[in-house]
């Protein structure tokens, strides 16, 4: 497999996991509202992200799932919204919810990362099919990012200082 | 005059029609007690309205110490004399006899009266037993949008560099945060760029989930009477309802809840795809517009109707006459505010003003509304989530000057992050982090989402809350500590409504019993927790509302809502309220703002860098320097999503909430105005024919309305609006059940909010009270055929706004 293909590859996986990890925060973090709805709206985009990917792998000789069959929420994110309704009320929740945060970030900073390099990739060998793909998810990847980055900005003095 | 006419059913008044670019005709409306001649008046005293933010210019009459009345000022730009039902018949609240007149305070369980002393020793006992336990984080406020602008400055002046807490809030979150979050994405500043007199010249009026007809009366009585004079306006209306404000209209939209992106999206797209811009003015007052026109290329109108569930047709017609117009005026409020994509839609408008390059000039108004009074006051003070004077608390240099403004070291004002929004603050309650909450002049136990999480969170041991009002309102009765306020006409101070007119509203009777105006109470606790500045002297130095007034004019020169030419005096000698920003250079104030171009958007003058419109992600100034170094307004484009909650089998109607003609702000005051309570006593719940039938219900059924989180019941009126919704005005709580604040046990409520979603806008963080999932069953069906009067705005009683 060339580097490119390893990138594809690489990135596919980001961000179907980055897809998986923002549905069990929104589960996890269900009384934190506005975490709850944004993370879900996100992952959607990681989803569709997945889904390009897949489809571009076939011009690199890759056989890529793409995005999951279903992203409607199974037993274990019942189980995570109780869970969620339960801690609701204690201030250990906030530090748990910046905690995701930080690893949503890092996740999508992977990500963003190899956008990039395959963007690079793209640009030396001039392929326009990868380029244009790299051009379209990167600036939503780049979102996903500064999104944890505000919220761990605005959370964390409170959430920190008050337990 | 209007005595003898009953307001309520009148709701407008009488025409006096007129043509375009003329002065709008006076008319004098009054309504005083009964068995009160106007010769029996011994003082009429000069005051605004304090029941919605149309700002109506009025007097106060007074007899033997206590109000019996009121007119309206016909010398004033606003309303020309006229006044609104709530504005002739609400004043009777203030006589209320279940007027608070001593401050409470709970033991044992229960609230008990004691003295002033005793109430505020227990506040600023806790506040010190806190800020030195826990620090300033664990103490939050949250105010209203119906004090005057010296007491929102007094409070945020001892909130932020008193306490130094980030946690302060108005209940303008609910109302009119995303109008001022759409104008500082656009404009780069929070100021209402048109002016009412805009309808005067108008040629096109757009109406985006307004209902003026019902929540500006007398504005709406304004376009009223342009479409009874030669050349009126034609209007476009974006509602689900067939309000008065869609049967006057030459296009009606009515787009499923939730869908205003898309369908601005498509009206954007038309408008570019048909070269109806504006392109020199777009070049030299805008940046964006090559992303805005990429964004919106695929978003056709067919697009749109599959989203929307409007007719590509209806799409292209309104697109035509916005584009087409040559002196559009377009008017946004609750419709878009609170709902699904909040300030992305929003933004949109502004979006199409700029490109059309209708701004500054005579009827190329845009209005992003208000819904409270003083909404505007709570902005500009920093008593809502900005710093005072529009400052930017990522601008080092903003932070710095106001700390100059207050003498105390700029780490002295909190800044780390952008001031704490109100459903936030009540997340940290709920959480427990904070543990003192004062809240003043509002009733988040009815006008919050999700009311039963709304109760426990304000019922909680851990959590000491203190509320200052006029009545023993729902969650007055869940404080420890409750302070009797005094209110208009019972205090002086200045109000400005949301074209920045600013009115004094001076005191013309004492207020009942011991209460206190808000001034006074902030005044007393600042006093007793001993505020200093950098060099120990008082931080809060002024002791009256002229001096509180005096101390905001040196906090707002130099800034965008410049008061500097204003004072008590000045606004007493006016005949008529003055638009800020009002200074050396413009003593008579300013009609419109921007009619040179953009001003406020420049990197170092502006209140914001802008936010993500999906995820409400900081904008850093590097990133707005490259955007926008010029300092152009900035056209934000917005991709729709769905919305959070649709329907399902289970749930299959859009429940939308809202406020309707008669009452206003959970009825604390219009609910105690005899002839505004008999006119609309109770919760209803209203769905189209169609749909009623679809769910085997008809007119006059008692139905329950049920969401996930809540439900409530409601007499059911079938009226005209869109299928597949079901509408419940927003006003009705407990204080006047035996329960008194909350529903029966066990049983369903009357409170629109029992059932409305816990989600807001992540830009604006304005809570979505139009967009949620609900099932409409039958409790019973209706005995007999209903009977009611109905009045002219009862075909559309309720509205999106």
């Amino acid at each position: 497999m060339n580097g490119i293909a390893h990138t594809l590859r690489a990135l596919h996986d980001g961000e179907r996991a980055l897809e998986r990890d923002l549905r069990a925060t929104a589960e996890r973090h269900r009384t934190d509202h506005e975490v709850h709805h944004v993370a879900s709206d996100l992952a959607r985009w990681s989803r569709r992200h997945s889904a390009l990917l897949a489809e571009t792998g076939r011009h690199y000789g890759l056989d890529l799932d793409g995005p999951k069959d279903d992203p409607s929420p199974g037993a274990l994110a019942a189980l995570r919204e109780k869970a969620a309704d339960a801690l609701g009320r204690r201030p250990g929740a906030g530090l748990l919810l910046l905690q995701d945060l930080c690893d949503l970030h890092l996740a999508a900073s992977r990500n963003s990362l190899h956008w990039e390099m395959l963007a690079q990739a793209a640009q030396v060998t001039r392929d326009e099919r990868l380029l244009d793909l790299a051009g379209d998810c990167h600036p939503r990847t780049l979102r996903q990012m500064r999104w944890t980055n505000t919220l761990i900005e605005e959370l964390s003095p409170q959430l920190l200082t008050s337990a | 005059m209007t005595e003898g006419r009953d307001r309520t059913k009148d709701i407008w008044g009488a025409r006096t029609p007129y043509d375009p670019g003329t002065p709008w005709p006076a008319r004098a409306d009054a309504h005083l007690a009964p068995g009160v001649a106007e010769d029996d008046v011994e003082r009429w005293v000069p005051s605004a309205s304090l029941l919605h933010s149309n700002g109506d210019a009025m007097d106060i009459a007074v007899r033997d110490g206590r109000i019996v009345g009121v007119r309206g000022r016909t010398e004033d730009r606003v309303n020309r004399g006229r006044l609104g039902p709530k504005d002739l018949y609400g004043w009777q609240a203030n006589g209320s006899p279940d007027r608070l007149t001593r401050p409470l305070v709970r033991r044992d369980g229960h609230l008990e009266e004691c003295d002033w002393d005793t109430a505020m020793d227990q506040v600023a006992g806790r506040s010190r037993e806190l800020l030195e336990q826990r620090g300033p984080g664990a103490i939050g406020f949250y105010t209203t949008g119906q004090l005057f602008l010296e007491e929102y400055y007094t409070l945020a002046v001892l909130a932020r560099a008193g306490i130094g807490t980030n946690h302060l809030d108005g209940n303008t979150r609910l109302c009119t945060a995303t109008a001022a979050e759409a104008l500082k994405e656009s404009f780069g500043c929070d100021g209402q760029p048109g002016s009412y007199e805009d309808i005067d010249h108008a040629d096109v009026i757009a109406l985006f989930g307004h209902n003026m007809a019902e929540t500006q009366t007398v504005l709406w009585t304004r376009v009223l009477d342009r479409l009874a004079g030669a050349r009126p306006p034609r209007l476009v209306c974006v509602d689900p309802r067939y309000t008065l404000v869609a049967q006057q209209a030459e296009v009606h939209l009515a787009p499923r809840p939730g869908t205003n992106v898309a369908l601005l999206d498509a009206l954007l797209h038309e408008i570019i795809r048909r070269d109806l811009i504006d392109q020199e003015y777009i070049e030299t007052h805008t940046v964006g517009f090559d992303d805005l026109a990429a964004a919106v290329a695929p978003c056709t109108p067919r697009w749109a109707a599959g989203i929307c569930d409007v007719t590509p047709a209806a799409i292209e017609r309104a697109a035509e006459l916005l584009g087409t117009a040559e002196r559009l005026t377009s008017t946004v409020l609750q419709g878009v505010y609170q709902s699904h994509q909040a300030t992305a839609a929003a933004v949109q408008v502004n979006n199409l003003h700029l490109i059309r390059g209708m701004l500054g000039r005579p009827g190329c108004g845009l209005l992003q509304m208000n819904g409270q009074p003083s909404a505007q006051n709570t902005r500009e003070c920093g008593a809502d989530g900005d710093l005072p004077g529009f400052r930017n608390w990522q601008n080092d240099d903003h932070v710095a000057d106001l700390a100059r403004v207050w003498n105390v070291r700029p780490q002295d004002i909190p800044h780390h992050a952008p001031p704490t929004h109100a459903m936030q603050i009540f997340r940290y309650a709920e959480q427990g982090s904070i543990r003192m909450l004062w809240i003043t002049g509002t009733n988040p136990a009815v006008s919050l989402p999700e009311l039963s999480r709304i109760r426990s969170i304000l019922a909680q041991e851990r959590l000491f809350v203190v509320v200052q009002d006029l009545f023993l309102t729902e969650t007055a009765q869940l404080a420890d500590v409750v302070l009797p306020a005094a209110t208009w006409g019972e205090k002086t101070g200045v109000l400005t409504n949301a074209d920045r007119t600013v009115h004094l509203s001076e005191k013309a009777v004492e207020p009942p019993g011991e209460a206190r105006a808000d001034l006074d109470i902030f005044l007393d606790y600042a006093a007793r927790m001993d505020f200093r500045d950098k060099d120990g002297g008082p931080l809060i130095s002024w002791h009256d509302p002229e001096s509180a007034f005096a101390a905001w004019q040196r906090c707002s020169a130099g800034r965008p809502c410049d008061y500097t030419g204003l004072s008590h005096d000045r606004l007493r000698r006016a005949d008529s309220g003055i638009q800020w920003p009002c200074t050396e250079e413009a003593p008579d104030g300013t009609a419109r703002l921007y009619t040179d171009g953009i001003t406020f958007a420049d990197p170092d003058t502006c209140e914001s860098y802008g936010k993500d419109l999906v995820t409400g992600a900081s904008t850093e100034v590097v990133e707005y320097r490259s955007l926008n170094p010029d300092g152009k307004a900035v056209l934000r484009a917005a991709e729709y999503l769905p919305p959070h909650e649709d329907t399902s089998p289970e749930y299959p109607v859009q429940l939308i909430t809202g406020r309707t003609v008669h009452h206003f702000h959970t009825r604390t005051k219009t609910g105690r105005a005899p002839e505004l309570n008999a006119a609309a006593p109770d919760v209803w719940a209203e769905m189209s024919p169609t749909e009623a039938a679809h769910q085997g219900l008809s007119d006059g059924d008692l139905v329950q309305v049920g969401t996930p989180r809540g439900a409530v019941r409601a007499r059911l009126r079938t009226t005209a609006m869109r299928d597949g919704v079901v509408f419940v005005p927003f006003h009705y709580g407990y204080w006047d059940t035996p329960e008194g604040h909350r529903p029966p046990e066990g049983s369903a409520g009357r409170a629109a909010n029992e059932g409305t979603i816990t989600d807001w806008d992540p830009v604006s963080k304005q809570p979505l009270f139009k967009t949620c999932a609900a099932r409409v069953t039958l409790v019973a069906r209706r005995a007999t055929p209903p009977v009611r009067e109905r009045t002219d705005a009862d075909a559309d009683a309720g509205s999106r706004s």
